[in-house]
């Protein structure tokens, strides 16, 4: 059974028509996948009604075999805890060290006292020193969050998620704010998560040399219509135009480019 | 087409400065307020001022009884400021466009801080003086109402800067309402909290001699009292200590917000 599906999923902001427009796919466990679409099509909409940050109008999604549109305040608080998710603006809390962001990712877990103190158990503090060498930030581990570069935020942004336990990552535009260096050793993180531990990655992205780099399978969204649903290597220059419509010249250019090469 | 919003902005100040122009010259006609006496008559201000309200060596007796007056109006003021930001972090936070509970709580909130806000200290005095006559708790009160409408309106203001972002993460792993203002929005905004709660205890120290003398307690009281008996060495010192008092106060509150910010 997939972890993630979503069936002729719906959104209409303010009655008008249509972020999303009858959206079905669904997700296996450990799959990397990258929904691509130009400005506006509805790509971080989609990502947001997976962990119904926003709700979506009409359709059905599951994770992990639990529908998400009926779920009580409680259990949706539980069924967040599977899903992780990164921003592009990395959205820590700047004036907090990196460890007590990090373990922002275990609240959902939590008791409201033992929230609100923040008091965490031995274990959990463990894991995330674990997590948080893994992802390379052990000298900054009790630096003030904005004293780090933007791909350090990121990485802290990633360990926040992993300390959820999720079987899902969700991840907007991770990315979008960060120079090539910092963008690959995000990326090199991201698909290391999927493969060796298995969690789903489902990543919204603007670059699709990038997208075609990493990913098992692309989404293409436009006018909030999943109008391309495959493997990388099946991605045409058609398609893309297809995707991006007239915005589609450059990114054809630089395809090219990468079949030459 | 660009000339034309500089023209329209040139346009826009010079009918502003003519408003302003109209406005002053309006008023000075009207409350046939004599400018040139005004200034004129300042002079002569201080020349009295110089010859007689200045303190002397006699008037250094009452320092033993005018201590313990000082004494009672800052601690009152710190008491009545720091109980009324606890309420208006209250109330802040059911106002704050981000962390409101519901539309309700946030229209009666900042409904409570702008009626507070627009009310005078003086005026909370003269009205519960009717009350409670003239007591220290009708000065206490009255700093405390005037202090809340206030700082609610500064920590309302101060939430809603910090934003949405990192509370729009913490939502997505699942954490609970309590979880994210204890762990997201406190962090991030007590530090300029803080530093508004210090300024208010500031301007109430001064205010609160003021209403001292309405309300006949601690400083102001004594001021009133050595001005009416027209022993005017003993009222400037009077006011010689309050201007040090407030200026010390400035300076450790400003040494606070160099730590903290
Ligand atoms: N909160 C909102 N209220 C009203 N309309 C919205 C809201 N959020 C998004 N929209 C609209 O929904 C559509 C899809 O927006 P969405 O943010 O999902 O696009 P996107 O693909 O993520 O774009 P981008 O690449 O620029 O981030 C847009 O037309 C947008 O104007
Ligand atoms: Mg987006």
């Amino acid at each position: 059974m997939a972890l993630l599906e979503l069936k002729n999923v719906t959104k209409n902001y303010n009655n008008e028509c249509c972020a999303l427009d009858n959206v079905s796919f669904s997700v296996d466990k450990g799959e990397f996948v990258s929904i691509i679409g130009p400005s506006g099509a509805g790509k971080s909409t989609l990502l947001r009604c997976i962990n119904r940050m926003v709700e979506a109008s009409s359709g059905e999604i599951s994770v992990d075999g639990v529908i998400s549109s009926s779920l009580s305040k409680k259990k949706l608080r539980k069924l967040r805890t599977k899903i992780g998710m990164i921003f592009q603006h990395y959205n820590l809390v700047d004036r907090l060290t990196v460890i007590e962001n990090v373990l922002h990712g275990r609240l959902g877990y939590k008791s409201t006292l033992a929230g609100v103190l923040g008091r965490y158990n031995q274990e959990e503090k463990s894991q995330a020193y674990r997590i948080i060498e893994i992802l390379g930030l052990n000298e900054q581990i009790y630096k003030r969050c904005d004293q780090l570069s933007g791909g350090q935020k990121q990485r802290v942004g990633i360990a926040r998620a992993l300390v959820q336990n999720p079987k899902i990552i969700l991840c907007d535009e991770p990315i979008a704010s960060l120079d090539p260096n910092a963008s690959k050793i995000i990326m090199d993180h991201l698909r290391n998560i999927s493969k060796e531990m298995g969690i789903t990655i489902i990543v919204n992205l603007h670059q699709v040399e990038v997208a075609l780099k990493y990913s098992d399978r692309i989404i293409g969204v436009n006018r909030g219509k999943v109008v391309f649903d495959g493997a990388p290597c099946d991605l045409t220059t058609r398609q893309i135009r297809d995707i991006y419509g007239s915005e589609s010249e450059d990114l054809i250019f630089e395809l090219g480019e990468r079949h030459a090469g | 087409m660009r000339d034309d919003i500089f023209t329209k902005r040139r346009n826009g100040n010079l009918v502003f400065f003519l408003a302003l122009l109209i406005l002053s010259v309006g008023s000075i006609i009207i409350t046939e307020y004599d400018v040139i006496k005004g200034f004129t008559s300042i002079t002569k201000a201080v020349i009295w001022g110089g010859s007689n309200f200045y303190p002397d060596a006699e008037s250094l007796r009452i320092l033993p009884e005018i201590f313990p007056k000082l004494q009672e109006t800052v601690l009152m003021s710190i008491a009545a400021t720091t109980v009324a930001a606890v309420l208006a972090l209250v109330l802040s936070l059911a106002g704050s466009q981000t962390t409101r509970i519901n539309r309700i709580f946030s229209i009666v909130s900042r409904g409570i801080a702008s009626l507070f806000r627009n009310i005078p200290i003086v005026a909370w005095a003269m009205v519960l003086m009717i009350s409670f006559s003239q007591s220290p708790l009708t000065g206490y009160l009255a700093i405390f109402f005037g202090s809340l409408g206030f700082l609610t309106r500064a920590f309302m203001e101060t939430i809603d800067e910090v934003g949405n972002n990192s509370i729009e993460a913490l939502q997505a792993t699942g954490a609970s309402y309590f979880h994210i203002i204890f762990q997201a929005v406190l962090p991030a905004s007590m530090p300029q909290m803080i530093s508004w709660l210090l300024y208010m205890i500031e301007t109430n120290i001064r205010d609160a001699t003021l209403v001292g003398v309405l309300t006949g307690t601690g400083i102001g009281f004594s001021f009133d009292l050595y001005y009416k008996r027209f022993d005017y060495h003993a009222a400037s010192l009077v006011v010689l200590l309050i201007v040090i008092t407030v200026i010390v106060i400035e300076l450790v509150s400003n040494n606070v917000r160099r730590v903290i910010l």
